[in-house]
């Protein structure tokens, strides 16, 4: 079962917490805003996705199981 | 009144020959004021009973409905052309009773056809905001317009009047509670989770998604919201069936469309067109051009710019659009002169996207204000030699990163635009103003306050959501 890790652009603050946390998937914009890479993720890199996710002072970094993509 | 409603089973033939190809929804359109509801009554009929016969009957009415709307390939009309079968049945098979909300709020600027159909006809976009509730087993119908059409909201609370004295007769009898709510006048207003929010109490602005509505919207509960075209489609499809509504149109996009044609013709205004039709036809149909065009948006300000010599022979329909970068959207269209600058123009457009951000999004927020100077820069003509690459860099660094599409509807605008007026770009990068900016303004851009932003979210650090 593979994770995915996501942003809520509307809580997120660009704190860049993420960046630090996970360089794996998330780069910064020139805003400092996080740019997320969506492919899945797994193992060590799914455990810093989570430990990542749990710092975000906004709670504005995802992290979800696969599921069928949404209509947007 | 005595005729018995048309039924959806399919043993009796729709009565299509009786009807002219079009006009359709504006058949019978008053030239004054709106279309009371026994004149709506005695020309298209009542509409079919969906409610009311039991469980059993109900269910299967309500389906054979939807499934009318899936064969006559209805998309939605509010701008993203989604297949409104598909939404109606995620709302029907989500769990919990529904809502149904019909968007007229039509925040974009030059389009009027949804506050056309509610000042005219409102019977019609009720009918099908109701046969969509029964449909989808909701009890509530909320009709949401702008503040500023105080004239839809008018004519909406005098239909919903006539409705209540008639239900007595037994000739209207719907069980959907129906309101009319009124949203502030902003570009984002109209999108679907900002109509939610603001319903919810909430600034009208979008929400991140998911849940998606048709999961959890308006108070949690399922929520179908259709704009209010897309709901007299359905009225007259619950009517005449899918075969009828598929003798007009594009395979791909059957039936016809409300266009608000605007710029130099002569009779600007809102016209029922066939998908697939040409533009030249409905340019026609609007008494010609009244001076030499540039070019034309296509799909309003989130939509793309053609240069003039591309019109000739262009369909409307989004099959034919699509080689342009375009597409019909909520049926905007807008003629630019020849006297105007498009410079100018795409300067001034950029400064009010950005104004109308909700600022919600950081990448939003400063990508369309950072997009917006490096194009005022070129108009001015004092932009570096790398102000085209810094703008494509903006763009695909904007584009998907906002709760909404409003970053990526006001990249595809503007970079058609400067796509289209190659070379006029080019000239004012190196000369800067030419005579035609100081033309009058073309391109309709009202200024729309957005509402101040709340007080700052304290982040939570108490407590653990894990």
């Amino acid at each position: 079962m593979s994770h995915r890790v996501s942003v809520n652009p509307i809580t997120c603050e660009a704190h860049g917490m993420c960046a630090e946390m996970l360089p794996e998937r998330v780069t910064l914009d020139e805003w400092g805003y996080p740019i997320v890479d969506e492919t899945p993720v797994s193992g060590a890199v799914l455990a810093h996705a989570m430990r990542a996710a749990r710092a975000c002072p906004t709670f504005a970094l995802l992290v979800e199981r696969e599921r069928a993509p949404s209509r947007r | 009144m005595s005729a018995s409603p048309p039924t959806l089973s399919g043993d009796r033939s729709p009565s299509h020959e009786a009807t002219p190809a079009l006009p359709r929804l504006l058949a019978g359109i008053p030239s004054d004021g709106a279309m009371g509801l026994g004149e709506h009554l005695a020309l298209h009929g009542p509409p079919p009973l969906i409610r009311g016969r039991g469980r059993r009957q109900d269910q299967e009415r309500a389906e054979r409905l939807i499934a009318e709307i899936d064969r006559a390939g209805l998309l939605g009309r509010g701008g993203a052309a989604f297949p409104t079968a598909t939404k109606m049945r995620a709302v029907a098979g989500s769990r919990g009773r529904a809502i149904v909300i019909a968007n007229a709020v039509e925040a974009e600027p030059a389009s009027f056809k949804d506050r056309t159909l509610l000042e005219t006809l409102p019977h019609l976009v009720l009918d099908g905001g109701l046969l969509a509730a029964e449909a989808v087993g909701a009890d509530e119908l909320i009709v949401c317009v702008s503040e500023s059409a105080r004239a839809s909201a008018q004519s909406l609370r005098t239909a919903l009047g006539e409705r209540a004295t008639r239900a007595h007769d037994g000739a209207v009898e719907r069980s959907p509670r129906v309101r009319v709510e009124t949203l502030p006048d902003h570009y984002v207003a109209g999108q679907e989770t900002a109509v939610i929010n603001h319903l919810g109490g909430g600034p009208a602005k979008p929400l991140f998604t998911p849940p998606m509505p048709f999961e959890r919207g308006l108070r949690r509960r399922p929520t179908l919201v259709n704009n209010a075209e897309t709901l007299a489609h359905i009225a007259l499809i619950a009517r005449h069936g899918a075969p009828w509504f598929r003798q007009l149109g594009t395979p791909t996009q059957p039936g016809s469309a409300l266009v608000t044609l605007s710029g130099p013709v002569a009779y600007p205004g809102v016209y029922e067109v066939e998908h697939g039709a040409s533009l030249a036809s409905l340019i026609e149909a609007a008494g010609g051009t009244t001076a030499v065009l540039r070019g034309a948006l296509l799909g309003g300000y989130a939509g793309a710019f053609i240069g003039a010599e591309r019109l000739r022979g262009l369909g409307l329909s989004n099959e034919h659009l699509a080689a342009h970068g375009a597409s019909l959207g909520a049926g905007v269209i807008l003629l630019l002169s020849d006297s105007a600058c498009p410079v100018a123009e795409t300067a001034r457009l950029a400064r009010w996207l950005s104004d109308q951000s909700a600022r919600q999004c950081g990448p939003c927020l400063h990508g369309l204000d950072a997009l917006a100077t490096s194009i005022e820069q070129i108009a001015e003509g004092r932009a570096g030699a790398r102000a085209t690459q810094r703008i494509d860099r903006l763009g695909s660094m904007v584009v998907r990163r906002g709760a909404c599409r409003h970053p990526d509807g006001s990249v595809n605008v503007l970079l058609s635009a400067m796509d289209t007026f190659r070379a006029e770009f080019a000239e004012h990068a190196r000369h800067g103003p030419c005579e035609r900016c100081a033309s009058p303004e073309e391109l309709p851009l009202p200024r729309r306050e957005i509402a101040p932003d709340p007080p700052p979210r304290r982040p939570s650090l108490l407590g653990s959501r894990s």
